[in-house]
């Protein structure tokens, strides 16, 4: 393919682009399979089940192929999550390009979570809630002080610290995030408004690991979650055994971009047997 | 929002070619004013502490804070520790976006197709001002994208669209710690951020007033 050669050239390719993009982000989503995100997962297909309680965290790695399976307890409020490559920490997951590439800013059924280097991290296979924050962040000690009047409360920040430090990271490596069941929408000013009610108890998302991942995830209410007391429910946590992607597979076939990220990310993986 | 400052008492005044990388330490208190001499161009920008670079700018904190997904007037620029770095002392242009993240070959190549990979992007800017103060990809983080005009609707939907700015608009920012500061003027031409004709900028700083 070649390259336009004057600006007009440029423009039209790009506005050729943004139609087919918002052609396709104005489909309906196709509805869930039950076949190949089955609820719930037979027990024969589960490699390992955690409950992490309210406020604390957990790591886990995650091959290529296999789903991690996030379900809410008690509803909304939130858990936040980072990935980064197993087998080379120093790409992780980057939320500009997330958001950007899938010219939307709600993770639901159908589309990516993409790392720094052009590839994908996860696919999102299945969602029942469509209440996902990719914007404003997680907790800390301040927003705890803010939102509860109490510093001492265990909060995102922290849990993520604790996370990747026990996997030799630090700081550095704990870029922007994003947040499951944490219902996050903007009004057409652009102010950040909680959705009441998308997201009941129960809700789940499966994530598939498009390359082999480390996962962290912090079970703290997400600062705009406007319950007026500090009592984050239960979150589950389960890896799984998922069938693999067929060649009509949705996130693999979602738009041209989501193409040439998985040709990006397979090409990590051509060496394989 | 405008500023009462006068160029003639600049302590620093500089033209940033387009397509170039900068970065200059920013002491406590000092102003730095970035222009956008001919319009539709994004600056994009990140903050460092200066004595401990670990703590960067965080886009997530800063929205949170401010409750709404557009840096302007009055933002207050938050830490990834959740302290202010700086605050949007004056603005001309209205709206900034924080959420679409720098440009890089990478995703480039996702968005605009493989041949695309070998145009200069703001990562590759970003990388080399890193390296000169001993950081690497690792501190590359979501930065602030002046004049780069990245509406989102309710629906979610998020398009990088002309950019409102004219030439000679500017955006002024107070650092309210010691700074470090980083800025790639941005080359892309596959999306509407630079008018798809990247142009030079103007920065100015003021000593501590």
């Amino acid at each position: 393919m070649q390259l336009p050669t004057s600006p007009d050239g440029f423009r039209q390719r790009y506005l050729d682009l943004q139609r087919a993009a918002q052609e396709r982000n104005a489909r309906k989503i196709p509805p869930s399979d039950e076949e190949r995100n089955p609820n719930p997962l037979p027990e024969a297909l589960i490699l390992h089940e955690e409950v992490i309680p309210g406020g604390w965290y957990w790591t886990t790695t995650l091959k290529r192929g296999t789903t991690l399976r996030l379900i809410t307890e008690g509803g909304a409020g939130g858990v936040s999550a980072l990935f980064w490559n197993a087998d080379d920490t120093s790409e992780r997951y980057f939320a500009g390009d997330t958001v950007k590439v899938q010219w939307h800013t709600c993770l639901t059924r159908g589309r990516l979570i993409l790392s720094d280097m052009g590839r994908v991290l996860a696919s999102v296979t299945e969602d029942r809630s469509g209440g996902h924050d990719t914007l404003s962040g997680g907790s800390s000690a301040a927003t705890n002080l803010q939102r509860y009047g109490r510093a001492d409360l265990r909060n995102t920040r922290d849990n993520f610290l604790l996370a990747a430090g026990k996997h030799g990271l630090g700081s550095r490596d704990i870029p922007p995030c994003l947040t499951f069941f944490a219902p996050v929408r903007t009004d057409e000013e652009g102010r950040l408004l909680w959705r009441d009610g998308v997201v009941q108890p129960g809700d789940f998302i499966d994530l598939r690991a498009e390359m082999n991942l480390l996962v962290a995830l912090s079970n703290c209410p997400h600062p705009l979650d406007p319950r007026p007391q500090w009592a984050p429910s239960p979150a589950r946590a389960v890896t799984w055994r998922s069938p693999a992607p067929t060649a009509l597979d949705l996130c693999r076939n979602a738009s041209d971009e989501a193409i040439r990220a998985f040709e990006n990310t397979d090409a990590l993986f051509r060496g394989d047997a | 929002m405008k500023s009462t400052l006068d160029p003639k008492t600049a302590i620093h005044d500089e033209i940033i070619p387009a397509n170039a990388p900068w970065s200059r330490r920013l002491a406590r208190g000092e102003t730095m004013r970035i222009i956008d001499l001919e319009g539709q161009q994004a600056v994009d920008t990140l903050f460092y502490r200066a004595d401990d670079p670990s703590e960067r700018y965080s886009s997530q904190e800063t929205l949170r804070a401010q409750g709404s997904a557009y840096i302007n007037a009055g933002t207050r620029i938050l830490s990834n520790a959740g302290n202010v770095m700086a605050i949007v002392t004056a603005d001309t242009c209205g709206r900034h976006d924080t959420s679409a993240g720098a440009c890089s070959c990478e995703a480039n190549t996702v968005r605009f197709g493989h041949h695309t990979r070998y145009m200069h992007a703001c990562r590759e800017n970003f990388l080399l001002e890193l390296s000169k103060y001993g950081m690497t990809k690792r501190d590359l983080v979501n930065n602030i994208n002046f004049f780069m005009n990245v509406p989102i609707a309710p629906s979610g939907e998020m398009v990088i669209v002309d950019g409102i700015s004219t030439p000679g608009d500017y955006v002024e920012l107070r650092a309210e710690m010691d700074l470090l500061c980083l800025i790639s003027n941005c080359p892309q031409v596959n999306n509407p951020c630079n008018g798809f004709n990247p142009t030079s900028i103007r920065v100015l700083i003021w000593r501590a007033g």
